[in-house]
This record gives C-alpha cells, sequence and structure tokens, in this order.
C-alpha cells in the first residue's frame, strides 16, 4: 500500500510569505490574524481580514490550503476578540483554524460545526486520552503534537488514535510543553499563553559593557557575548544560566530543529503532516525551508532517501537538533 | 462568609521517602489546612519510592480530619505513564485531581478537581470543565486579580488558588536535572533528590532567577499571597493552596489560618512568613498583572 504523501504545512507571517510558501511547493499555509489571538503576535507580522480573503485567493487558486491560528487563550471576561476571530475565519472561507482553549473550541464546534478544527501545539495533546478529549468534544480532525515525543512514541501513539496528526520538523523550538510555559511571562510580564508572544522584542535590550555584550530580557540577563562571539537573540529557554556549579545552556542551546533526514520514518510512523516553524520569518527564509522539505518529500514518497538539505545557515545559532524525536535529547 | 479552606499541594520535589512521610504525618498532626494534595507531579520515576508509606500517610491525614486529594501527573507521554493515571482515576474513594487534559477525561462524570496544570484562563473553560464533572478547579499561576474576579462571578466549581510556594512555571520532556549533572535522563541517579527545594538556576550575573526541579522549571521566588487574601475573598475565592517548600510548612499554614481568621492582620502575617521563609525571596507580580517574578507592596 502506498502511503499518501507528507503534507507540507508552512508558516505565512505576511501575505507576501504566503506567496513565497505557495509558490515554493506548500500544501497548507497557517497565519494568524494581527492581535493577541494568535501564538505570534508580534510587530510588523499577521493578517487583516481583507488579508486573509486575499491570501485564501491566492492559495485556493494554486490548490493549496489555508489554515488560521486562533491558538492562544480568551482573557476572562473578553473573549470577544476570539469568537470575532474563529467567526471571520469562518466567514472568509478557512480551510480550519487551529484552536488550543477548551472553551474557543466549544465555542467554534457549537457555532460553525462545518468549520473544521485543529488542535493547536499549544493544547500540548501528549498522550491518546487527551486527543481522545479533544475528538470526541471538539470533532478536532488533526492534532499538531507537542514536541515531547520520540518518533517511536509518535509511532505507538498513532495505533491508539483515529486523527490525524502533524509533527514540527524544522524551525524554533519549544523545549517545554507547549502551552504550558511561563517561563516568558515571569521574567517579562507578557504571556505567550494570553499574550501570543514568547520573549518579546519590546523586552529585549542588549548592554555593551567594552568586553561583553549582554543581552536581558526584562531584568535578566539571559546570555553575554565576547567580542568573538555572534549574539543571539536572548530567547529565554535558549539562555545561558549558573547551575550547580557551571554555566551552560541548560535548557538548550540555541538551535533549531531540523527533521529532513527523518520523513521516511516520520511517514511509516504514521504521521499526516509536516509543519515548519516560523511565522516571524521573511519571505526569503520561507521560499528556501519550503522548497527544500518540498524535495524531500516528493522523495521520500517516491521511496528515495531525501537529499540533505542545505539550511544550516538559515538556523538559530546556526545549529540544528532532531530535538526530543530521538530519545537521547532528554 | 464562607469559611476559607487551605489546601496542602503535594510535594513537587524528590524528597527522601521517611522525610517524605513524616512531613506529611506532622502536617496531619499539626497543620490548620482542610485539604491535603499528594502524589507524585513531575516525574514517574520518582513513584515506587513512595508508594509503600502512602496508605499509611492517607490513613494519618483522613484520622485528622483531613480531605485527601490525590494529584496526578502534569505530563503523560507513555502507556506506562497512562496506566499509572488510568489506575489512579479508577479509585473511587479518594477525590482526584487532574493535571492534564486526558486525566479530566478519565474522571468524567464524578466529582473532581482540576490542578494548576490545566489551563483555566477563561469561563468558557471554566464551565466546559463543570460540566465535565470538575467541583474544584485550582487556577493556573498566571492570572492576574482582574480575571480571578471574573472566573469567580459565575463559578461553578469551587475556585482554588495558590498562595504560597515556588510557582510550578513549565514542564518538559528533558529533565534539567540529569542535564546539569551530565547524566541522561534514564540513567539520571535521581540527582534532583539533592535540592530538596530545587536546583536554583542563576543569571551570568549572578541574579537568582529559577528553579529547577527535574521535568518541571519553578519560579527562584516564592508565591506569596498573604496580604491578597481577603481582596480574593471579596471576589468570592475561599480556597487558598500552600506548596509545600523545605522550611516550617506548620508555620506556614498557621500564619495563612490566622490571617483569614483576623487572628493576625496580613502585615502581621507577612512578617510571620519572612521570618520562616530560611531565605527564600518573595513574589506577588501575577495578581498584579506584572511580571510575576515582582514582589509589589499590598494597598
Amino acid at each position: 500500500m502506498t502511503l499518501p504523501p507528507l503534507e507540507l504545512v508552512c508558516p505565512a507571517g505576511t501575505p507576501a510569505a504566503l506567496r513565497s510558501a505557495v509558490d515554493a511547493g506548500a500544501d497548507c499555509v497557517y497565519l494568524g490574524f494581527r492581535d493577541e489571538t494568535n501564538a505570534r503576535n508580534f510587530p510588523g507580522l499577521n493578517f487583516n481580514d481583507k488579508e486573509l480573503a486575499q491570501g485564501l485567493d491566492y492559495a485556493h487558486a494554486r490548490n493549496a490550503k489555508v489554515l488560521v491560528a486562533i491558538n492562544t487563550f480568551p482573557e476572562a471576561g473578553n473573549s470577544g476578540p476570539w469568537h470575532r476571530a474563529v467567526d471571520s475565519a469562518a466567514a472568509l472561507g478557512a480551510d480550519a483554524v487551529i484552536l488550543a482553549d477548551i472553551g474557543l473550541l466549544d465555542y467554534t464546534a457549537t457555532k460553525h460545526p462545518d468549520l473544521r478544527r485543529h488542535l493547536s501545539v499549544q493544547a500540548a495533546a501528549s498522550n491518546p486520552e487527551a486527543i481522545r478529549f479533544y475528538v470526541e468534544n471538539f470533532g478536532v480532525k488533526r492534532v499538531v503534537l507537542p514536541r515531547v515525543l520520540t518518533i517511536l512514541e509518535i509511532a505507538a501513539l498513532n495505533k491508539q488514535i483515529q486523527v490525524e496528526t502533524e509533527v514540527f520538523v524544522f524551525g524554533g523550538l519549544c523545549v517545554m510543553a507547549e502551552g504550558r510555559c511561563a517561563l516568558s511571562s515571569y521574567a517579562t510580564g507578557v504571556s505567550p499563553n494570553k499574550n501570543g508572544a514568547c520573549s518579546p522584542a519590546s523586552h529585549v535590550h542588549y548592554e555593551d559593557e567594552g568586553d561583553r555584550l549582554v543581552s536581558k530580557l526584562g531584568d535578566y540577563t539571559i546570555n553575554a557575548f565576547q567580542p568573538n562571539e555572534a549574539a543571539g537573540y536572548p530567547t529565554l529557554c535558549k539562555g545561558r544560566f549558573v547551575a550547580a556549579g557551571k554555566e551552560s545552556y541548560l535548557f538548550e542551546e540555541p538551535t533549531s530543529l531540523s527533521l529532513g533526514s527523518m520523513l521516511p520514518e516520520l511517514q511509516a510512523a504514521g504521521v499526516t503532516a509536516l509543519k515548519i516553524e516560523g511565522r516571524q520569518r521573511g519571505r526569503a527564509y520561507v521560499a528556501a525551508v519550503v522548497q527544500a522539505f518540498r524535495k524531500a518529500v516528493d522523495a521520500a514518497h517516491a521511496g528515495h532517501t531525501p537529499p540533505p538539505m542545505d539550511l544550516g545557515n538559515l538556523s538559530e545559532g546556526q545549529q540544528q537538533t532532531t530535538g526530543v524525536y530521538e530519545k537521547t535529547w532528554r | 462568609m464562607t469559611k476559607a479552606k487551605l489546601t496542602l499541594g503535594p510535594v513537587l520535589f524528590n524528597w527522601p521517602v521517611e522525610k517524605w512521610r513524616d512531613f506529611y504525618f506532622r502536617m496531619a498532626d499539626e497543620a490548620p489546612v482542610d485539604c491535603v494534595n499528594l502524589g507524585e507531579v513531575v516525574c514517574s520515576k520518582r513513584l515506587p519510592f513512595f508508594e509503600p508509606v502512602i496508605a499509611d500517610v492517607i490513613e494519618r491525614l483522613q484520622g485528622a480530619g483531613k480531605e485527601v486529594v490525590l494529584s496526578t501527573l502534569a505530563l503523560i507521554m507513555s502507556k506506562r505513564e497512562m496506566d499509572i493515571v488510568r489506575d489512579i482515576t479508577a479509585m473511587d474513594d479518594l477525590r482526584v485531581e487532574a493535571n492534564d487534559v486526558s486525566t479530566a477525561t478519565l474522571l468524567a462524570g464524578k466529582p473532581h478537581s482540576i490542578g494548576p496544570f490545566i489551563n483555566v484562563y477563561n469561563e468558557g473553560t471554566l464551565a466546559f470543565f463543570a460540566k465535565n464533572g470538575a467541583t474544584r478547579v485550582c487556577l493556573p499561576v498566571e492570572l492576574s486579580a482582574s480575571t480571578l474576579s471574573v472566573l469567580a462571578k459565575d463559578a461553578g466549581p469551587e475556585l482554588e488558588v495558590l498562595a504560597f510556594g515556588r510557582l510550578p512555571l513549565a514542564v518538559s520532556a528533558r529533565c534539567y536535572h540529569a542535564r546539569a549533572h551530565d547524566l541522561s535522563k534514564d540513567n539520571c541517579q535521581f540527582v534532583c533528590a539533592e535540592d530538596p527545594d530545587g536546583m536554583e538556576l542563576e543569571t551570568l550575573d549572578g541574579d537568582a532567577f529559577l528553579a529547577v526541579n527535574g521535568t518541571q522549571t519553578l519560579s527562584y521566588t516564592c508565591n506569596n499571597l498573604i496580604e491578597e487574601l481577603a481582596q480574593m475573598r471579596k471576589m468570592g475565592i475561599n480556597h487558598f493552596r500552600l506548596s509545600p517548600q523545605d522550611i516550617d510548612m506548620v508555620g506556614v499554614a498557621r500564619a495563612f489560618r490566622d490571617v483569614l481568621d483576623r487572628n493576625l492582620s496580613a502585615v502581621e502575617g507577612a512578617d510571620v512568613l519572612e521570618q520562616l521563609s530560611g531565605g527564600l525571596e518573595f513574589s506577588n507580580g501575577y495578581y498584579y498583572d506584572l511580571e510575576g517574578g515582582r514582589m509589589v507592596a499590598a494597598e
């Protein structure tokens, strides 16, 4: 039996990135509205209703789908913006919405039963019973898996569930279970779950001390660089800290996830779709990554070994990892 | 006014079994808490350690008139972990607290608690869990006073708020305790047991920042809402959770009880906690919709 090809789900932070991704061979793009309803609520990114309508036209004309991420957790007493986002996605004809909050899933399933629902990684559904909860209560058709499972565990999980799974294969990686991390809000007051931004630029500053450059998030030093070191962005969990008497990147090095070489294993594990992270990235980045993965997916589908990818220069810190998908990472 | 209740949360850290047992025995005998949550929340590898004594601990607590609630794992990744939780939820004689949505599914239709590791940010989600059978919900760490007051307004389930202890900020598949000691998770040698309050993590500039507890990351600061109790009670929140640290938790519970019963003023209660803190620094920033690590002087 030939398995259908893995579906390639690609980031569209802007209308230009959407067009680049579609042109480069994306099967789907995912995007968000320009507010706190999505988990990449950064300045200069995202879509208004008109841009979404145009993006839908562009993608649909080229046989690509558009998924709308509404994947933060609505504020108590202020569900309006989240409900409006779901209503707009439905009215404009989005192919699916990607949701995390149980109240919002309930609203969507009730108000827009025909609007396809995906479960966001931000819900961190990591086991068959959690997935069953979302499928049975809200008719979720696909689950984006949190980055806590190895490929072997994903294979075992897929045997126990009747719903599509999507996994992250490239880009920035959360090392904590997604949607269950308050590190950023502890340091900055800005919460990925509530405000849609982790380690926000508004709270980043650099201090040049002559012999070293210090990067800070809020009041906390996240890293310090010697003059010969490249200074990275102070994402909290990729910082250098002192624990047990030594300095280290305790949570994770500044690195990007890259599973280009593991597509056959993911396919064998029963995964339906591959997700590329990076809605904050420009269209050149998106085009390069999507093209490389398009080739790899097509090769894997034809039974060939995917060609090596030359994406190292597009990775954070120029480092790559297969992350949690291999057990040794833990 | 409804009498306010205190819950002792589950010990989040890897304490030696004798210390763990004696801690609960003392809490049973001396601490003015109404409910005691216990059970492993962080790492399933630790479970076998206290299994031999858990029945004795439950008996002692119930004998002292405490309601015992079984807490469950926050992150469930394997069949083995799923089976552990399935067994716990199958018990009919004790209330169970779900810390993962999976566990709430298994508890559907019978009265249960939702723990602080499940994302309840708004009334829609709260209503859904109420419909599912939740009768008590301990809210997540990062909710502000204004959110708490909205949730308290139409709450079906009894709401509980974390009022003392290091804040559980994140959970991961990766064990940072093992990683800090150059060990693998599978062969971790249980190094997390070296740090009964968590392993302190500092910035490169020597500022205390976080505390690592195996796969869990907590705040360095100790959440302390003793001066906000009266305000929360006005909102209709009457249940407060004290999360165990390796300090005199009987004294901590007495301070909270005395403030709730107006035998001590909030300021006096805060002074008592300061003396008991053993060097822990306090924070209450989330309550004021600020950085969680901040300490704001109460009005």
